[in-house]
């Protein structure tokens, strides 16, 4: 492993550069296909309204996926990733509207640990709505 | 209908056969969350972080340990009623990242059993390892089946 951040020059505080990511139903469709997630409430409005949603709505690994990204980025190395855990807390809504919707992720070390290893905290958004709880990973520094 | 407690502590069989993790997957894995990171796609750029082959995103062993989570999902004994399942967490923690010509077999463990205000809730703990038996990730999983709305 090789992660391009040092440990050493890390402060708690320290905020990670942040993410901006787009998800339109062109997006889920790629994303079910690669992950093997069929669940018509990401591709069938129809569907998702029958069980109680507002519309079609992100697979939550999705939005999981995109705000690693923003761990994966910062540390060089995604094999430096020793733990990573989420809530779902909201979906995220995408309209057919052809913009779909934004999932902005921002994350700061919130602690700094053994073995070289800091916690992230991150924070996922989408249409002004926390969607991710206790976004937290673990990465191993240089 | 209140879970049966006496699941809890239920391990099932390693899935069969092994999960043979392909470079070409996670490319499209990577493409779809639109990662253009070169350690998914170029075995060159994963080698010169030491790797041995191209490795994948964090989240993308969850499409193994989650079709393995089925088995706990669709167990009859267990009564979950799965139209009405939503993901409530997820946690991964690695030994190493998932790399190409991995071949990786899941044990399911359900941790925990719960029914809170209607809503059913399993906690399922999938451990992977490799061909060589060694340690992989482990994935926790916790699914909650919402109360069905009153008539």
């Amino acid at each position: 492993m090789a992660a391009k951040v040092s440990f050493d020059e890390v402060e708690v505080g320290t905020e990670l550069p942040a993410g901006a990511f787009p998800v339109t139903r062109a997006t889920l469709v790629q994303y079910a296909g690669a992950s093997g997630d069929f669940n018509p409430i990401h591709w069938n409005e129809r569907f998702a309204r029958e069980v109680g949603l507002p519309d079609v709505i992100a697979h939550g690994m999705f939005t999981m996926a995109e705000a690693a990204r923003v761990v994966t980025d910062w540390a060089g190395d995604p094999g430096a990733v020793v733990e990573y855990g989420v809530r779902f807390t909201k979906p995220v809504v995408v309209p057919d509207d052809g913009e779909g919707a934004v999932i902005h992720v921002t994350g700061k070390v919130a602690a700094k640990l053994d073995d070289r290893c800091v916690r992230v905290d991150l924070t996922a958004m989408s249409a002004g709505q926390k969607v991710l709880g206790m976004s937290r990973a673990v990465v191993r520094l240089a | 209908m209140a879970l049966d407690q006496s699941f809890v502590g239920r391990s099932y069989p390693p899935t069969e056969p092994p999960y043979e993790v392909g470079r070409e997957k996670i490319r499209e894995f990577a493409e779809a969350i639109g990662d253009a990171n070169p350690v998914y796609t170029d075995a060159e750029a994963a080698k010169a972080l030491g790797y041995p082959d191209v490795i994948a995103p964090p989240t993308f062993v969850f499409a193994i340990t989650f079709k393995a989570a089925g088995q706990v999902i669709a167990d009859p004994q267990l009564g979950l009623d799965y139209s009405r399942v939503v993901h409530g967490d997820q946690k991964f923690a690695y030994s190493r990242p998932v790399r190409a010509g991995d071949r990786l077999t899941v044990t399911s463990t359900i941790e925990a059993v719960k029914s809170l205000a209607g809503n059913d809730i399993v906690d399922i703990r999938g451990e992977v390892h490799d061909e060589s038996g060694e340690h992989v990730v482990t994935a926790w999983t916790k699914l909650v089946a919402r109360a069905a709305e009153e008539a």
